[in-house]
């Protein structure tokens, strides 16, 4: 086991190593730089002396493969150093004080999607051809049809512009969490969902079950015992990357409904030319996701012992 | 009543009752079929675009602007005084050729690269995967957005920001596509049929050609389907954010972007292209469902 989470943590290494490269390598790729960008910003451009003053100063006169490699060396000791757009701060900073939000609303994102997306899932099944079933089918194509950012917006502008219940935007009071967690759930909803009933059917037609209750157990100890238990597991191998997929940000739902997240920011980073910015989103998003992959598998081996990573000798 | 052995055509016969088959199967999911007639509905309005608009989409009357729906502008005029209906009617077409074509695309680059991965098998197969790892674990809305940006953007003409759009999204979504393929190609390999066939002494090319890529194209087909709402949608987001089809071009999405800004005092703006966009979404999912039970009854979600 150990030997496989090893090659395992290699392989995320030379992921990294690759998605490092290609993604700094498309970003030269994009015209004008940072300092352009400023120009812009202000609405004069930087004479051009200046401009190589400063490219000199971030060693952005030197040929990209050597920039690459300067970047490796100071991110491997995990330095990103300070962003070309947001004067004085460095990335840390970014990351420290705006990814908090992202990590809430992802976490309540995944908390209220569990509940509603399981929840019509295992009804759907338990329930099969009735209403509920049904229910499920129009909620999660509700889900598929309904472009994120549509539904934020139409949220925003029934609940909060016409009826007034709610606040516009913003992350400070309870009140502002809910349609930004309902806009950002869509996805989640129908995922989990659709595992679930899938998943559960499956079960509920096993031998072991149908063996269960032959054996005259009781409707109710079937249920909890043999079916949810085992329908459960299929789902965690979604439930991971989904979370990660959650707590790195979600940009429509976090710049429609102003929240300070750090979703918003590798769009704007790409925008602002802000090079240290853009290889710091990319690479903890890569990093998160390929860890969770790896935790997923992990977990799964776990709790499924069919499962087996180490070849049996 | 005996056979002769002349009237055995198998092949032929299969595959033409096999079709057929699926068109029955198509035509009794009555959902599945009024969204392809909605589907092929749209497709003419995006065609006869100029016949059917009520105005001319860039023109801008600032002695009318955000006016409510009416009946001389049934869908109100917007900031600047242009008809809604006409700019949702001229949008149709930026949201079919970018759904319809990047699919195109998409299966023309992945197709062959999934088919040779899992033919050929050995390092090759190796490689690609590899290949198709590290670039699965770039978040896609940032490579989608960097391949964007970095290829020039939507602004200036039409037909540029739109191959770029199309460009940008071939170019991640063909990893989808290629590990389908491969993973269909190494399943069918190891196939009963396939076995059977090359015990009776069918060749390779014979083996790759009827049995393996045959099989292979259901879920592809299916795949392209269900893959136009996705496209649809990449290509409303973007605009959405201003990085894709650039103003004065009508796109859903840029509407639904520029709309936003004044969400505030006319809300009724953004409803329409949302809701166009919307059930464009809604029915291409159900063509794809209808076409997926159709030719392989056998998946079940």
């Amino acid at each position: 086991m150990g030997r496989y989470i090893l090659m395992r943590l290699a392989g995320v290494v030379g992921v990294l190593i690759a998605v490092s490269f290609i993604t700094f390598m498309l970003m030269k790729a994009i015209p004008s730089g940072p300092f352009d960008m400023m120009g812009v910003q202000a609405n004069k451009a930087i004479p051009d002396q200046l401009k190589r003053q400063l490219e000199a100063k971030y060693g952005l006169d030197q040929p990209v493969f050597m920039q690459y490699l300067l970047f490796v060396r100071n991110a491997v000791k995990l330095d990103f150093g300070y962003s070309f757009y947001y004067q004085g701060q460095t990335i840390a900073q970014i990351f420290q004080n705006q990814w908090p939000y992202s990590i809430q609303l992802g976490l309540l994102t995944m908390g209220f999607s569990i509940l509603i997306g399981m929840g019509l899932g295992i009804l759907a099944a338990m329930k099969q051809g009735t209403f509920f079933d049904y229910l499920g089918t129009a909620i999660s194509l509700f889900c598929l049809a309904m472009p994120s950012f549509v539904l934020a917006l139409l949220l925003q502008i029934v609940f909060a512009i016409k009826l007034g219940w709610v606040p516009t935007g913003g992350w400070d009071s309870p009140k502002q969490w809910i349609l930004p967690v309902l806009a950002n759930s869509l996805g989640p909803v129908l995922v989990l969902q659709r595992y679930t009933r899938a998943s559960m059917v499956d079960v509920m037609r096993s031998n072991y079950v149908r063996t269960a209750k032959a054996k005259g157990l009781t409707e109710q100890r079937v249920t909890f015992i043999h079916i949810f238990k085992n329908a459960l597991t299929p789902i965690v191998t979604v439930g991971g990357p989904m979370l990660a997929g959650l707590i790195t940000g979600s940009f429509f739902v976090e710049s429609i409904f102003r929240i300070p997240g750090i979703g918003q920011f590798w769009v704007t980073a790409i925008q602002n030319r802000d090079y240290p910015l853009i290889m710091a989103t990319t690479l903890a998003w890569t990093a998160i996701i390929s860890i969770t992959y790896l935790i997923t598998d992990l977990v799964y081996a776990v709790i499924d012992p069919r499962v087996t990573y180490v070849k049996e000798k | 009543m005996a056979v002769s052995a002349t009237t055995l055509t198998p092949a032929k016969v299969k595959k033409s009752s096999s079709l057929g088959m699926a068109w029955r199967r198509f035509l009794s999911r009555k959902w599945a079929v009024a969204a392809g007639i909605f589907i092929l509905l749209e497709i003419m309005i995006a065609i006869f675009a100029p016949v059917i608009a009520p105005y001319d989409p860039y023109y801008s009357d600032y002695t009318a602007t955000y006016q409510k729906p009416n009946a001389k502008y049934l869908l109100g005029t917007d900031d600047m005084g242009r008809d809604v209906l006409s700019r949702i009617i001229y949008g149709t077409r930026v949201s079919y050729s970018v759904g319809v074509l990047s699919q195109v695309c998409i299966v023309i680059i992945g197709l062959p690269i999934g088919a040779i991965a899992g033919l050929i098998g050995g390092w090759v197969d190796y490689v690609t995967m590899r290949v198709i790892d590290v670039l699965s674990s770039i978040p896609g809305m940032l490579l989608y957005i960097l391949l964007m940006v970095a290829l020039g953007g939507g602004s200036g003409n039409v037909f540029q920001a739109l191959s770029n759009i199309i460009l940008a999204m071939s170019l991640t979504g063909w990893i989808g596509i290629a590990r389908l393929v491969r993973g269909q190609v190494l399943s069918l390999k190891e196939s009963d049929f396939v076995r059977a066939a090359r015990s009776m002494g069918a060749d390779n090319t014979w083996i790759i050609k009827t049995h393996i890529l045959r099989n292979a194209l259901t879920p592809v087909v299916i795949s392209m389907t269900l893959g136009v709402p996705g496209a649809m949608f990449g290509e409303a987001g973007l605009s959405f954010l201003g990085l894709g089809i650039a103003p004065p071009t009508p796109s859903w999405g840029q509407m639904i972007g520029i709309y936003q800004s004044f969400a505030r005092t006319w809300p009724h703006l953004i409803l329409y292209p949302a809701l166009v966009l919307a059930v464009t979404m809604l029915a291409w999912i159900l063509l794809g469902d209808g076409v997926r039970d159709a030719l392989d009854p056998n998946i079940r979600m």
